[in-house]
């Protein structure tokens, strides 16, 4: 079992001031192997708390971000999993589910995560699953209004991975979990 | 009775005597010391055979007698032994000093368990004889002392109602009494009394302590000129902290002390002793500690009064402190007038103040602070949205005074800010907001962060309907492409922004947005290097096909982006060919596919199913050609995309039949 936090478009300090307090309160650190995160942190001091939290971090690039070092693309294996990475802002039109499809093809990934449009989105499609943490700010989007805090933590075990998917709604921390398995040739999924 | 009349007398005899015996061996230690053995004859000093000493006695001048050192009550005599005796006798002596002053605050001890004593007697009878002794002795060791055990030794409420006796000795007192420390414990203990109990309050306004203590204090400092000024601020610190536990709820005492503090302050140059600005931070960090609304703080009109008597060092860290204190309470600053004070306060970190230099600080603490202002924009907020453009303008007003350091920080949360209250808006006022921001954006020095943030005011002025808005915006966008932003890999990501951001435009005429998409797609077609011009084309080929019910669906142009960007790929892979013979951007070729797939699926009558063909073709004699060398990036991508069309292919209805002719 492998926990891995996918999170991003904190856009801390040009749209929001911190993390939710209900969120801070529940990262701790110790508790996640890996971090992923789709960029757009966007100081040094977030990129240094997340650190703080897990070893093992992984950050793209978004568009916002201080340090232009970290990389457009990442991909990475966990477990039986490859996962591939990406802030979003490169792939036009923004959010546009074929079109995320095709960089998954291009990664060749069986997930993608990827942010930019601050709504949480977790399915699978033909090539793979595609899971958007949202933003864990709630910070502003052009493209998204009413933006709810979320982010993402996935339950790797073998060819299953659960996505837990957490967002602030109304003060209240909300929980929500999708099924993902893997066979051998192709990715199917459960929702509950 | 009897009792306290024996301890009582016990307790002035012992303080004579302990006075005394303190002089005298000040004396003969002092003479000791600075004596080598060798003197020891010239004063007249005997030593018998076990080395003691014997020194004169000066009961008068004709009085040849010796005494014995170390006597006369307490009988100790000890030898001495070649140098070492100045040391030895200074701690046996020491040790003598200390047993016996334990002895004489024993009898203080004693007297306040003994039953029978209560408020009456001790506010009539105990401790006016105390404090005579204490008076009279004019001892300042034993005065500090003495008052020292008093208020640790007897009960807080007693010291409640005894208040105006036990300050009236204050300053009767030796004038080198260190009793400011005597008034800080005397108060910190008064407070930790109101803090255990609700119940005690009352008593406290019933006798006035703030006033007496603070009157006392005032005296106090008015009596020892020469108290240095971290003396004086320690002293109101105790009092501001005794008042913030007894009367929490009477802002006007807690500006009272500030305001004394400010009294005392002024006349003079900033602080420059460390000691004392730290108890200035100290004075000041208090009221935020206590009120958790930090905006009561903000209201007491000598706050800001005393900030400015901080160095200019000094006056940003405790800028900090505010910013940090409502960050961690997750305060709301809601009213334009606090908003107002709130950035007096913190206009060391605002601006450069007078006669400070922008580059005498060290880079990180410089970003630090700024990003800390920046966070603080967004606890300012209120409902009403009048109320909010106010607190907008006020905050626009104050980061502008910046200069070009700091406004690549500051900037962008104001932006956030005002497009967040444009969009409660949505559809009033957006001109207004719009002209202003055009001005605060083009005095960022940042091209890179003004065009996103021109970007980001363009799709909101989208959503507002205000075409010619938009329209400047990108205009203003395209501006800084043009000249500003020069670094290759800046380019592609400015240009996949203006692309991503102009393709959800919805408020364009024909005409407006034909101009735009035209200069988007010049300018992709003429980034430096091949594979990202073949990139941003395709990526303006979404330009033309927008998949709302309204939205543009302009097959041919989609193509003819598309078949440039077949072109541009082509040219790359002529290039690669003839420098290195090595492979080609394929990889370029199966992106673009996959665009031609896009489409194609859309219902572009356009991308035909045998343009498909040629191009699944195209890639496979590409990557089978000899010249090219296995890609460990295309080939799986190219893999994945036929695998891809074979779903689609299996698909039922009308997707199966569209994808039917195309062989894999």
């Amino acid at each position: 079992m492998v926990l891995v936090l996918a999170i991003g478009d904190l856009h801390i300090p040009h749209r929001a001031p911190d993390l939710p307090p209900k969120f801070k309160s529940m990262l701790v650190p110790g508790k996640i192997q890996h971090i992923i995160c789709t960029g757009n942190l966007c100081i040094k001091e977030v990129h240094d708390y997340l650190k703080s939290l897990c070893p093992s971090l992984h950050v793209t690039r978004g568009e916002y971000d201080e340090d232009a070092r970290y990389p457009e693309t990442k991909t990475l294996t966990i477990g039986q999993f490859k996962l591939g990475l990406c802030h979003g802002h490169q792939v036009v039109p923004w959010g546009d589910l074929d079109s995320l499809a095709m960089l998954q093809r291009q990664l060749d990934v069986d997930i993608l995560v990827s942010g930019h449009t601050h709504q949480f989105k977790a399915y699978k499609h033909e090539a793979g699953v595609v899971i958007n943490p949202g933003s864990a700010t709630g910070a502003y989007s052009s493209i998204t209004y009413d933006v709810n805090p979320s982010f993402v933590l996935m339950d790797i075990d073998g060819l299953r991975v659960v996505v837990y998917v957490y967002e602030l709604i109304d003060g209240e921390v909300k929980v929500d979990k999708i099924d993902f398995k893997k066979t051998a040739t192709a990715t199917t999924h459960s929702a509950n | 009775m009897d009792a306290v009349e024996f301890v009582l007398q016990n307790f002035t005899e012992m303080n004579k005597l302990w006075i005394r015996m303190q002089h005298q061996v000040c004396w003969n230690t002092s003479v000791l010391t600075c004596m080598a053995p060798e003197n020891l004859h010239a004063t007249k000093v005997k030593m018998n055979r076990e080395g003691m000493i014997f020194w004169p006695c000066r009961c008068s001048s004709a009085c040849d007698t010796f005494i014995l050192f170390g006597d006369p009550e307490l009988r100790t005599s000890f030898g001495l032994s070649g140098l070492q005796g100045p040391v030895r006798v200074e701690e046996k002596l020491e040790k003598e000093r200390s047993e016996l002053r334990d002895l004489v605050g024993k009898n203080l001890h004693v007297l306040s368990q003994i039953e029978g004593i209560d408020l009456e007697m001790y506010k009539d009878n105990v401790l006016p004889r105390i404090l005579e002794q204490v008076v009279d002795c004019k001892d300042e060791l034993a005065q500090y002392y003495l008052m020292e055990c008093i208020i640790q030794v007897f009960p807080d409420e007693y010291h409640l109602q005894t208040l105006e006796t036990l300050l009236g000795a204050c300053p009767l007192l030796q004038p080198t009494v260190d009793i400011k420390t005597v008034l800080s414990q005397l108060m910190e203990r008064l407070s930790n009394y109101a803090a255990s109990s609700a119940e005690v309050l009352p008593e406290f306004l019933q006798v006035e302590a703030f006033s007496k203590l603070s009157n006392a204090i005032g005296k106090v400092i008015e009596a020892q000129v020469d108290m240095p000024i971290v003396g004086v601020i320690t002293l109101y610190v105790s009092l501001l902290t005794f008042t913030l536990h007894v009367h929490p709820d009477r802002l006007d005492y807690v500006d009272q002390v500030l305001g004394a503090c400010v009294k005392k302050l002024s006349g003079k140059a900033k602080l420059e002793d460390s000691k004392a600005t730290k108890q200035v931070v100290a004075l000041l960090s208090a009221p935020l500690e206590k009120f958790n609304e930090i905006v009561t703080a903000l209201t007491l009109s000598n706050y800001p009064r005393v900030m400015d008597h901080l160095d200019s060092e000094t006056n940003k860290v405790m800028a900090m402190v505010i910013i940090q204190s409502i960050m961690k309470n997750n305060t709301c600053v809601s009213t334009a007038d606090q908003v107002e004070v709130l950035f007096e306060l913190i206009k060391g970190l605002i601006k450069d103040l007078d006669g400070t230099h922008g580059d005498e600080l060290d880079d990180e603490d410089f970003k630090e602070e700024q990003n800390s202002v920046a966070r603080l924009i967004h606890m300012l907020y209120h409902d009403e949205p009048e109320e909010m453009l106010q607190i907008i303008c006020l905050v626009r007003k104050h980061i502008m005074t910046g200069g070009p350091k700091r406004l690549p920080f500051t900037v962008p949360s104001l932006v956030f800010s005002s497009l967040k209250l444009v969009r409660r808006l949505q559809g009033q006022d957006g001109d207004v907001v719009g002209e202003e921001t055009i001005e605060t954006l083009s005095s960022v020095p940042s091209p890179e962060l003004a065009l996103r943030l021109y970007l980001q005011c363009a799709e909101a002025a989208n959503d507002c309907d205000l075409e010619p808005v938009a329209y400047e915006f990108f205009t203003q966008a395209f501006v800084l492409y043009e000249e500003e932003v020069t670094d290759s890999k800046a380019q592609v990501t400015a240009i996949h922004l203006i692309i991503g951001t102009l393709q959800r435009m919805n408020v364009f005429g024909v005409e407006n947005r034909d101009t735009l998409t035209h200069k988007a797609t010049g300018y992709s077609a003429k980034l430096l290097k091949k594979p990202d011009q073949c990139r941003a084309v395709y990526a303006c080929s979404h330009l033309f096909w927008v998949d709302d019910q309204d939205g543009i669906k302009d097959g041919e142009r989609v193509l003819l982006c598309l078949k440039r960007s077949l072109r541009i790929a082509n040219a790359a892979q002529q290039m690669a060919n003839v420098t290195r013979g090595s492979s080609g951007p394929v990889i370029l070729f199966v992106e673009i596919l996959n665009k031609y797939l896009y489409f194609f699926e859309k219902g572009n009558p356009q991308i035909t199913s045998a343009a498909i063909q040629d191009l699944v073709e195209l890639i496979r004699t590409e990557m089978q050609s000899d010249t090219t060398t296995p890609d460990p990036a295309s080939d799986p991508f190219f893999a994945s995309t036929l695998r891809y069309i074979q779903f689609q292919k299996q698909k039922s209805g009308a997707m199966g039949e569209k994808y039917d002719p195309i062989k894999v």
